[in-house]
């Protein structure tokens, strides 16, 4: 049906390489998340400022934009800022460090929202009981508030997840060998690009269907302490 | 900042931005058409109509954009001798029709997936009230069914409309010049690389909360029964 003519290897390479981006990805887009959650509830009015710019922005703007901007524009600004002092030299970016930030940056804008939710539904009297039992701020964090909004936050990260690994298709764009940049690369060599964009797009598919059932079986065990309403 | 350079490519850009504002309503207007039958295709208890569509929603859903760009505009030429003997490769050669042809199926899944929890969540009792006018099948939908999905719907469709805007950015992948395309263009002429991504980044914000606004007053209007009086 799907002869990939000795490609096959070449796809599965760039399946890894997909993977390994999105989940790098993904701890980024938790950590920019978390900082933005925490931006959104810290009574300074400078991170507040911020964090809403940061959701605000990063939602208005196509991701291939900032992509593009972050690839070409931050070497750029190192290069120009060098010659600014008297130094001439040539940076480049590693399409997999750009890719990975970028997209863990814009979908921590996702994160963010993900987060402050489930922040804002760890009922209060909780953190109350926890610092009523002697816990320091910090351990009541750590112990309470933190694995309760966890709970709250995983189907809507697990979500997150989803729109991110199909994202990270366009880092081919920028030249990283994943998934759809070798389906390119074998679609060109045997001419038949029909074949393996299919094929890549099957693969995009099978990871979608796992992490649906992963994310699943997560969320029923993370709920084992909630009693299910009738 | 070379200020003079984004006046003397403003109209570049503003053209590009043209291109993105077109594909964008034929493909939310093309997309929204198919989106309705596809939405009562996936309620229907008829297996005949009910698999199709799950398959079509679900891998259309499952797999990025720029692999399906990729899939149809590429990945056609393989079939170039049969679709040339039925008259359809004058079309499938042309980037523009593959973009709104891609734009239209994937929003269309989108689309129908809300649109049928939409439809679930119409109100039992004015379904029978409908029934109990006698009106038949057809006038209970048009009449009762649709217009009520679609406020349900509204909020969640507008986000889906503000994500093809940004997804339209794309079809640049495929030698379409949308604003993204046109920002590149001229970026990879001049060298100019915060200047280009930076105003395209401002003009699709622009567009962007311009969509959320128009949205934002639509869903007003629709649902002005229910703002009590003051």
């Amino acid at each position: 049906m799907l002869d990939l003519q000795g490609y096959g290897w070449l796809l599965l390479q760039g399946l890894q390489m997909t993977i390994l981006v999105g989940i790098c990805a993904m701890m980024m887009a938790v950590l920019f998340g978390l900082l933005g959650a925490w931006g959104k509830f810290s009574p300074s009015k400078l991170a507040n400022w911020a964090a809403n710019t940061y959701t605000t922005v990063v939602r208005g703007v196509p991701e291939l934009i900032l992509l593009l901007l972050v690839y070409y524009g931050v070497p750029k600004l190192i290069q120009d800022a060098a010659a600014a002092i008297g130094y001439e030299i040539r940076v480049d970016l590693n399409p997999f460090v750009a890719g990975f930030i970028t997209i863990g940056f814009i979908y921590g804008a996702f994160c963010t929202e993900v987060l402050r939710g489930a922040f804002l539904s760890v009922p209060r009297g909780q953190m109350e009981a926890a610092r009523a039992i002697g816990m320091s701020k910090i351990l009541a964090f750590r112990r309470v508030q933190f694995p309760l909004a966890m709970r709250m936050a995983l189907p809507g990260l697990g979500n997150v997840w989803m729109v991110l690994i199909k994202a990270t298709a366009l880092i081919s764009l920028i030249q990283l060998d994943e998934l759809l940049r070798n389906a390119k690369v074998a679609a060109q060599a045997t001419r038949e690009p029909f074949t393996f964009y299919f094929t890549a797009s099957l693969m995009f598919l099978a990871i979608t269907l796992v992490s649906m059932i992963v994310l699943k079986r997560a969320e029923r065990w993370s709920r084992k302490g909630i009693r299910e309403a009738v | 900042m070379n200020w003079q350079l984004i006046i003397d490519s403003l109209p570049k850009l503003l053209s590009g931005m043209a291109v993105t504002i077109e594909l964008t309503v034929m493909s939310v207007i093309l997309g929204l058409l198919l989106a309705i039958p596809t939405a009562l295709a996936l309620r229907s208890k008829n297996l005949l109509l009910n698999w199709p569509a799950t398959g079509f929603v679900f891998y259309f859903r499952g797999t990025p954009l720029l692999v399906q760009l990729f899939l149809v505009y590429f990945g056609s030429g393989q079939f170039r001798e049969a679709l040339d003997a039925i008259g359809l490769w004058q079309y499938f050669r042309n980037a523009w029709f593959c973009a709104i042809l891609t734009l239209t199926l994937n929003t269309a899944a989108y689309t129908a997936e809300i649109f049928r929890g939409a439809l679930q969540a119409v109100p039992r009792g004015e379904i029978e009230a409908g029934k109990a006018f006698g009106m038949s099948k057809w006038m209970l939908f048009k009449r009762v069914q649709l217009p009520k999905a679609f406020r349900i719907a509204l909020p969640a469709y507008g986000n889906e409309v503000v994500f093809l805007l940004q997804a339209t950015s794309l079809v640049s992948a495929i030698t379409v010049i949308d604003l993204t395309g046109a920002a590149d263009l001229i970026r990879s002429k001049t060298f100019a690389v915060y200047e280009m991504y930076l105003s395209a980044a401002v003009l699709y914000l622009i567009l962007t909360y311009g969509l959320v606004y128009l949205f934002r007053v639509l869903e007003k209007r629709m649902n002005a029964y229910q703002i009590r009086p003051t």
